[in-house]
């Protein structure tokens, strides 16, 4: 039997039992079903393409170790390369601005007052939570550290051109460099989230401590877009104009200062259809722990690991596979 | 197989050059569905096969635009070979053109540890090498001026100083040597000669034959993309000079 066959059973099983999960698995074990039956075809198929990825990768582990090892053994050469750019993107963000590093915890902090003030006055939506900055400002958290991360590792490549046309460097540690740095900026908004949590006196509840699992799917996430991205703008320039557009839209598509079950009665339909929308899962998931108490169900982890995962695959298998052309093309 | 630094078998590199400008999405659509995007190929390298034992200097002797750069890419990896294959054993340390890699909105002392990094040396190790680095480069006054506003004069003494302090295995140098007044090209030589009795091997391009008999113990000839020659360096450089292309 090929690789491809392997593979090909390993889908096919884990479809079967994926679909007996959804719709035998009580709601009480598996949590709220996500969307309806065409949703099923379309996580059904996410998760396929992360099973034979992943599988993929298994085999090449298991039957050619030296190329893994040959792998890991580089990235451990550069692991100081990694950590210099990261201290490097943070350095450079900052210089010349007169309240330096203060700006990562205000910036988030006043983007949430403006949103409030707009939110609070001209636009209003009902809502079952009371503390509507709260709501805010977690949302913002979630959404604004997917798109500065991979918005800045799009340019990473094409940026370190100089770099590249020089030396051998593994293409990945640029596109990684810029979501470490970005995580940097994370914690501090996350700090800006305590902050107004403390002073708005938010019910805390135990799932608090659950936070590192939404965090961490959303950097494994926004690692595999942005490797995506990333390559695709060495060949594809343009996707830097197309990718401005869709951030824009993915924020009116995430449910960042609209509470997010105000789609169910108004129109079952998009909110059906903005379930294929990753930013939504990642930010339901931090919300119901951080602000609601909800341990979310299988389902829920199912949906943002599966997204996670594909978005890595594909993103690893691209650098792979590709980045020896990346140096024709700079 | 121990004692072979750098091993280059049967390596060709193919370039695409594009024919005509494609000037939109549209025309390119358009173009593609007709089947008429030509590329002409280039072949930059053609067949090329040697092997470089370890502690050995090498002398690549050709004109501008004979593969002398193109092979120095490949053998540091940068470029992939479109056909054949290279084994490398041992740390390079590439000394392309002025300056590898540097970053011009930093400062020779951020340049210098994220050249050392991409080396894979820690900061701490750097530190150590940082004083000599400077020292030999005599740039302390401008430690911390951003390398875009050091002529280009300082930024190679700059990159040559931290390409041959960081303890390469196997040196690549392309042309570096005429750069600087004469005082420094003379303490480079003297730094490339420590190197050599340390047993580092060193891959060096010219198009001057003087500069690689000074140097090496073998050399060979890159013409349009191919090998005219390759052996003891006064036979190689008297074909050089001999077959009129030197000059």
């Amino acid at each position: 039997m090929t690789k491809k066959h392997f593979s090909g059973i390993a889908v096919i099983i884990s479809g079967i039992l994926f679909a007996l999960c959804w719709f035998y698995l009580p709601v009480e074990v598996a949590g709220q079903r996500p969307g309806n039956v065409p949703m099923l075809i379309f996580y059904n198929a996410l998760i396929a393409i992360t099973i034979s990825i992943l599988l993929t990768f298994f085999i090449i582990l298991v039957t050619k170790k030296s190329y893994i090892l040959g792998h890991i053994s580089t990235f451990n050469h550069f692991r100081h390369l990694l950590l210099l750019m990261v201290k490097r993107d943070f350095v450079t963000r900052y210089r010349r601005s007169v309240l330096g590093i203060l700006w990562s915890l205000l910036n988030p902090l006043l983007t949430m007052l403006v949103l409030t003030m707009v939110f609070s006055t001209i636009f209003r939506f009902e809502m079952d939570y009371d503390y509507f900055p709260v709501y805010l400002i977690s949302g913002q958290l979630i959404y604004n550290f997917f798109v500065e991360s991979t918005s800045l590792a799009m340019n990473s490549i094409t940026g370190s051109a100089a770099i590249i046309k020089k030396i051998y460097v593994p293409k990945y540690i640029f596109p990684i460099s810029r979501v470490l740095s970005s995580m940097v900026n994370l914690g501090f908004s996350f700090i800006a989230f305590l902050l107004v949590f403390i002073i708005l006196r938010a019910p805390l509840h135990w799932t608090f401590v659950l936070i590192p699992i939404p965090i961490l799917y959303l950097i494994i996430f926004s690692m595999g877009v942005s490797m995506i991205l990333s390559a695709m703008m060495v060949f594809f320039r343009d996707i830097g104009y197309i990718y401005g557009i869709l951030t824009t839209l993915l924020m009116f598509l995430t449910p960042i200062f609209w509470p997010a079950n105000m789609l169910i009665e108004r129109s079952p339909r998009v909110y059906h259809m903005i379930h294929l929308n990753p930013m939504f899962h990642y930010v339901n998931y931090f919300r119901d722990v951080a602000l609601f108490g909800v341990v979310p169900g299988l389902w829920a982890n199912i949906i943002c690991l599966g997204f996670a995962l594909a978005a890595l695959s594909i993103g690893l298998y691209t650098k792979m596979a590709q980045q020896d052309k990346y140096i024709l093309h700079l | 197989m121990e004692n072979i630094a750098v091993s280059v078998k049967d390596v060709s590199m193919m370039f695409n050059l594009s024919r005509d400008k494609v000037l939109g999405f549209k025309e390119y659509i358009v173009k593609a569905l007709k089947r008429q995007l030509y590329y002409d190929e280039f072949w930059a390298l053609k067949n090329i096969s040697f092997d470089v034992p370890k502690g050995e200097v090498l002398g690549i002797l050709g004109l501008n635009g004979s593969g002398k750069s193109t092979l120095l890419k490949l053998v540091s990896g940068v470029f992939k070979p479109t056909k054949g294959s290279i084994t490398v054993n041992g740390s390079i340390s590439p000394l392309l053109e002025l300056g590898m890699g540097f970053d011009p909105e930093f400062s020779a002392r951020e340049n210098v540890y994220m050249n050392g990094a991409m080396f894979g040396h820690s900061p701490s190790y750097m530190d150590t090498l940082y004083k000599d680095i400077m020292d030999f480069a005599e740039l302390w006054e401008f430690a911390d001026v951003p390398i875009k506003n050091f002529s280009s004069g300082m930024s190679a003494r700059l990159g040559f100083s931290v390409a041959t302090r960081v303890n390469p295995d196997i040196l690549i140098v392309d042309e570096i040597l005429g750069v600087g007044d004469f005082r420094f090209a003379e303490k480079s030589e003297v730094r490339i000669n420590e190197l050599l009795s340390g047993g580092t091997t060193v891959l060096l391009v010219s198009h001057a034959a003087e500069t690689i008999k000074k140097l090496c113990t073998r050399a060979m000839i890159l013409h349009q993309g191919s090998m005219l020659g390759f052996g003891d360096v006064d036979e190689i450089c008297e074909l050089y000079q001999k077959s009129g292309i030197g000059s």
